[in-house]
């Protein structure tokens, strides 16, 4: 089984506090701390324990510039054979739709069974694996959290609603959307990384990969982000302050007038 | 004219909340607009949704198939494709189908997307101005989608004001338009979650913890602290996908709905996934370390500490009440 996964560096939402840039139209990028979408990396997982059962080799391909390539490298010494940087000014800006594309024009130079990308990512979109699948015209199931393969099938269960899984049989080639929790994600060493560090890693271009430019990036874009703000949500909470002890007074108070003690 | 349509989800003969907030999203969009529901399914349960759509909509679009009895995303896909003009507006609820369905729909329809709409500014000729969050709610975003050609708009549930039904609307049966039904993906069974040894669903006081519990073995101290208060504790994702605790303690959307009195958050950054499973109203205590969690916006008391600290002084407190 020849299986691509689709993976993105994001800014760590567990690392960072988010603020915006003195124009306020922005986020403030100078300290923010990137990592591998999460996700991402249990797609990655579910892909290598796969082909650990039927056999096959794990690609792992990721939109973005120089600085994606590091999480190539992680994904890589989680155990991905092999990783391609699709890389290019022209791809700044891509909506949605245009990551597909870039992405499809990949997919179709190689000859892949399975494609994964992770449920979401840092935009929240959960857009470019249903995307991908129409484009390439391959069947799709988002927020997949088991997968058996089965011949030229494959059962697949989806997380729905209040904590449900619907479970379908999916002809391949297929695309789905990995959901966290599907599998633990294998921890990864400096050492892990340090074998890797040596891999060459393909980089391509709009021109190496046949995209047409005017169709990706700001110039292809149909949805665009203006800027980024922080909403006014009116008085939000009551925040009590003071020493802990005082706090926790305060506290005590208020759970007793709502029926918490 | 701006033609909106809206896909109306249903579970056994009942639409599901989002169908009353569709109104005001395309009020917001064009109050001008035209606005169209799509009920698709099979049988008496997709009559009687959409007879009842009629009371909030001028148009309800009926589709009854048999192969749309389970709603397999790539099938209404087809459905909506044959049915639908090619430039319309489409909007989907952000839930599991919705975000199965709505991404190869744009594509299908050659038209743009915007994904978990929470507000909406209008229009400015055929540019809609809508309004979403990144990074897990920690920001929001204004963004321009380009509708000359039509758009799909997924819609999150909770987002828009409810609408009375006082519209008396009619159902135009399109049954017979919806095309080749055939899928490449069969449905096969819907596997119900399995119960947990405790019941978090029950409990009028629900201590419930997130990442900023740190590592399994802290759970014991909010376990102790809920003992205290006779309460019980349950959890946002991330510590059900570490197995730290049963998936029958998550809340929300993809968890359990809970309906407690008092709800303390601790450590929890508040993803609308989660705030999606609190219902009811209840108090809400947010305890978190990032003074900019997005939380402490929608709960009711905020304090700012490390909950591995905070939460054995509070048990200690309460102790020696």
């Amino acid at each position: 089984m020849e299986i691509l996964v689709c993976v993105k560096r994001v800014p760590d939402t567990a690392e960072n506090e988010f603020e915006l840039n003195a124009a306020g139209n922005d986020l403030d990028r100078d300290d923010l701390v990137y990592s591998v979408n999460e996700w991402d990396n249990y797609a990655v997982e579910e892909a290598i324990q796969i082909v650990d059962k039927v056999g096959g080799s794990v690609t792992v391909v990721t939109v973005g510039d120089d600085e994606a390539e590091e999480v190539l490298r992680r994904e890589m010494a989680m155990g991905a054979n092999a990783g391609v940087l699709l890389c290019d000014d022209a791809f700044e800006g891509s909506d949605g739709k245009g990551i597909a594309k870039i992405l499809k024009a990949e997919i179709e130079k190689g000859s892949y069974d399975l494609i994964l990308t992770g449920a979401q990512a840092d935009e929240g979109a959960a857009q470019v694996g249903g995307m991908l699948a129409a484009m390439l015209d391959y069947p799709y199931a988002s927020l997949v959290n088991k997968i058996q393969v089965d011949g030229d099938k494959v059962k697949v269960g989806r997380e729905i609603e209040g904590g449900n899984q619907e479970m379908n049989e999916i002809h391949l080639p297929c695309v789905l959307s990995i959901q966290t929790g599907i599998n633990e994600p294998r921890y990864v060493g400096i050492r892990g990384i340090r074998q890797v560090a040596k891999v060459e890693i393909p980089e391509k271009s709009a021109g190496d990969l046949g995209v047409d430019e005017a169709s990706v990036g700001q110039a292809g874009a149909k949805s665009k982000r203006v800027d980024y703000f922080v909403p006014d949500m009116g008085d939000g909470a009551e925040m009590l302050e003071g020493s802990t002890e005082e706090i926790i007074e305060k506290l005590i108070e208020k759970l007793k007038a709502k029926g918490g003690l | 004219m701006t033609q909106i349509f809206a896909y109306i989800p249903f579970k056994n003969g009942v639409a599901e909340d989002v169908a009353m907030e569709f109104p005001e999203a395309a009020k917001k969009l064009d109050p001008n607009a035209s606005l169209t529901a799509v009920v698709t399914g099979s049988g008496a349960d997709v009559d009687t949704v959409a007879t009842d759509m009629t009371k909030v909509y001028n148009e309800v679009i009926k589709i009854d198939n048999d192969a749309l009895a389970y709603p397999n995303a790539e099938i209404v896909r087809k459905a909506l494709l044959n049915v639908l003009p090619g430039d319309a507006i489409v909007m989907v609820p952000h839930n599991t189908f919705g975000m199965d369905l709505a991404p190869g729909l744009s594509v299908k329809m050659d038209s743009a997307y915007a994904a978990d709409v929470v507000d909406i500014d209008g229009m400015d000729g055929t540019s809609l101005k809508l309004i979403r969050q990144e990074l897990g709610g920690a920001v929001s975003t204004h963004v321009t989608c380009d509708a000359a050609a039509g758009a799909v708009l997924t819609i999150r549930p909770g987002a828009f004001a409810p609408v009375d039904g006082s519209a008396s609307g009619s159902v135009v049966d399109k049954s017979g338009d919806a095309g080749d039904l055939t899928a490449k993906r069969a449905f096969l069974e819907v596997v119900e979650a399995e119960v947990g040894d405790v019941d978090i669903t029950k409990s009028d006081v629900l201590v419930s913890i997130g990442r900023g519990i740190e590592d399994e073995d802290n759970i014991e101290v909010a376990q102790e602290l809920a003992d205290a208060m006779g309460a019980v504790v349950s959890c946002s994702r991330p510590i059900v996908d570490a197995k730290w605790l049963e998936k029958s303690r998550q809340v929300g959307t993809s968890g359990q709905t809970v309906k407690p009195k008092v709800y303390l958050a601790m450590g929890i950054s508040g993803s609308f996934q989660h705030m999606g499973g609190i219902k009811g109203n209840p108090f809400i205590v947010a305890v978190n370390k990032n003074p900019k969690a997005p939380i402490f916006q929608v709960a009711d008391v905020g304090i700012v500490e490390d909950i591995l600290d905070f939460m054995p002084d509070l048990q200690e407190a309460i102790e020696e009440l």
